[in-house]
């Protein structure tokens, strides 16, 4: 109950701000130009593949565009979510509130949760929103929608483990940019540090391997539901939920 | 109600808060009286559970800052000290989000805003901005919401700071009228503040707790002499010359009127009335007096020597 009020009350601050529309504004407008680039590239290669059936067996609208498309999708995330979580305790910081909130007869995982959820439900809805493009395209074409619902469920999970990430680092400080930076930086070094896999070699290289935070959103986006990946993401948001409780509580006995 | 036995909190190597006990009860309010900084906002965090003490407890009806910090924080209605609100809420939101958060049943929480609205004064803001409002409003509200769900224990830090005289008067007023009901624990460097609201108070400087009485017990024990104003009209060395020479005048300083008329305040001993002696002496020498009256030491001045002992004992 005390968590739904809180997730209210962060849904309106969100709306009350211009914030949620930036945010909404910019994530569909360079998402939606990525489609129609990808679209109509796909476009010209099957006008091309016409004049030789023979090559045009590999053409797939679900490898071509989807696929790319979701890829696509989560570098905007990385870029689009701190400034969803940055606000989340960096703001109750900067004016006081956060004394009135930790007072209150309410629980820190019951304000972490309402938070968390509140930054969920946005991103919930700007996912939402882009289900449009594939839409498109089946009635123009034919998708397999499976590996489509895959990538959305994927792009959710990867989105929440962002968040949850994004909480934690917003209970560091109370500057929402310093909040946002932190969190960007974060995020970019957990999705690159799958690169150094590569030349890690032996069980370091598998380690290292599995914590970025992009390797496991491939599979998803491929249409695999591997339980590995759902574990790997869901941790990750266990994880981001119960570092803020803990952050939460040691300010206490800090300052 | 509140129980605060040895408290002590460090910032890092700072001490805050430097081994503080005392306690409230029931009905009674309590005020806390320091300089800035001297760890009255710290020891009301502590008792709120926004921070936890480093050593020592206190427990407010019975529940503990650490074990039973949710039934501790039921009871309580705090207003910290910069009241922070969320601007983007009108007044009536604001206190609704506060009802809910304090879990006031949904069917009675608009009749609860309603009565701390009418309470404070607030029912004709309730649809204005919380961000909008001026600062003996935004006070109100914070009023407001520290009485949401009726707790019995209040904390208020500062609650009159940053008001203009009309507003603090009003302000005051509604504390006093909280009184009967409530036990409430409020801080301030405001010194008449505290003898018009409050019956006991606590004096905390740098940490320590340096004197806990009331109002006027303090003002009887702490002084250390008595102080006489007289007008003389006549030549200020000799005035002085004599004043200095009566029984039981501790210092004499004179201050000029006019042209041949002054004005002279006396320290005297405490407990010996040396008045009628001054009159004689002024009288027998041939000078004119004008007016002789006893001036009340003020809280001020009380305030003022304990914490600046307090400071001397250390060696600064």
């Amino acid at each position: 109950m005390r968590v739904f009020s809180i997730f209210k009350r962060e849904i309106k601050a969100y709306f009350v701000s211009p914030i949620a529309y930036v945010i909404l504004a910019i994530f569909l407008i360079i998402i939606g130009f990525f489609f129609y680039n990808m679209f109509m590239y796909f476009n010209l290669r099957s006008m091309q593949m016409a004049q030789y059936p023979y090559m045009a067996r590999g053409m797939s609208l679900n490898e071509m565009v989807v696929r790319p498309l979701f890829q696509n999708m989560s570098v905007i995330a990385l870029l689009v979510i701190p400034m969803l979580t940055m606000r989340l305790y960096a703001e109750e910081k900067k004016s006081g509130t956060i004394e009135l909130l930790f007072t209150a007869p309410l629980s820190d995982v019951e304000t972490a949760i309402g938070k968390f959820l509140a930054a969920f439900f946005m991103f919930f809805l700007m996912s939402g929103l882009t289900v449009l493009y594939p839409f498109i395209m089946s009635r123009v074409s034919t998708i397999e929608w499976g590996p489509v619902w895959s990538g959305y469920i994927g792009f959710l999970l990867m989105g929440g483990a962002f968040i949850s990430i994004g909480l934690a680092i917003s209970t560091l400080t109370g500057n929402q940019i310093v909040a946002a930076l932190l969190t960007f930086g974060m995020l970019l070094f957990f999705w690159m540090i799958g690169w150094s896999s590569e030349f890690v070699s032996g069980a370091g290289g598998n380690v290292l391997s599995y914590l970025s935070l992009i390797e496991h959103f491939d599979d998803f986006a491929k249409g695999v539901c591997d339980t590995r990946d759902i574990v790997y993401y869901l941790s990750v948001i266990f994880l981001g939920l119960f570092t803020t409780v803990q952050m939460l509580e040691s300010s206490k006995w800090r300052a | 109600m509140i129980e605060v036995k040895s408290l002590t909190k460090y910032y890092g190597p700072v001490r805050a808060v430097d081994d503080i006990s005392f306690q409230v009860k029931k009905g009674e309010i309590l005020g806390f009286l320091g300089p800035n900084a001297a760890g009255k906002t710290t020891t009301m965090r502590i008792l709120t559970c926004y921070l936890k003490p480093t050593f020592g407890t206190a427990t407010v009806c019975g529940f503990d800052v650490h074990k039973n910090s949710l039934e501790l924080r039921r009871r309580i209605g705090y207003l910290p000290e910069n009241v922070p609100i969320y601007p983007e809420m009108r007044v009536r939101t604001y206190l609704h989000f506060w009802a809910e958060i304090k879990g006031i049943p949904g069917k009675k929480r608009r009749g609860e805003v309603n009565r701390v609205a009418e309470r404070c004064g607030l029912e004709n803001v309730l649809s204005r901005p919380t961000g909008k409002l001026s600062k003996g409003f935004r006070q109100r509200v914070g009023l407001a919401q520290a009485l949401i769900g009726d707790p019995e224990v209040l904390i208020l830090d500062e609650p009159t700071v940053g008001l203009d005289p009309k507003q603090i008067i009003e302000v005051r007023n509604l504390i006093k009228s909280f009184s009967k009901e409530k036990t409430i624990l409020l801080s301030t460097h405001i010194l008449p503040e505290v003898s018009m609201t409050c019956g006991r108070v606590i004096i905390i400087n740098e940490g320590k707790l340096t004197a806990i009485d009331t109002p006027e017990n303090l003002d009887r024990h702490l002084r250390k002499s008595h102080r006489v104003i007289m007008e003389v009209k006549g030549a200020c060395e000799s005035v002085t010359h004599i004043l200095e020479h009566v029984d039981g005048v501790q210092a004499v300083r004179p201050l000029r009127i006019r042209e041949n008329f002054f004005s002279y305040t006396l320290d005297t001993d405490i407990g010996k009335e040396v008045r009628p002696l001054l009159a004689e002496a002024v009288i027998k020498n041939g000078f004119n007096l004008l007016e002789i009256r006893p001036l009340e030491m003020s809280l001020e001045e009380i305030f003022l020597k304990l914490t600046t002992q307090e400071a001397g004992g250390k060696g600064r």
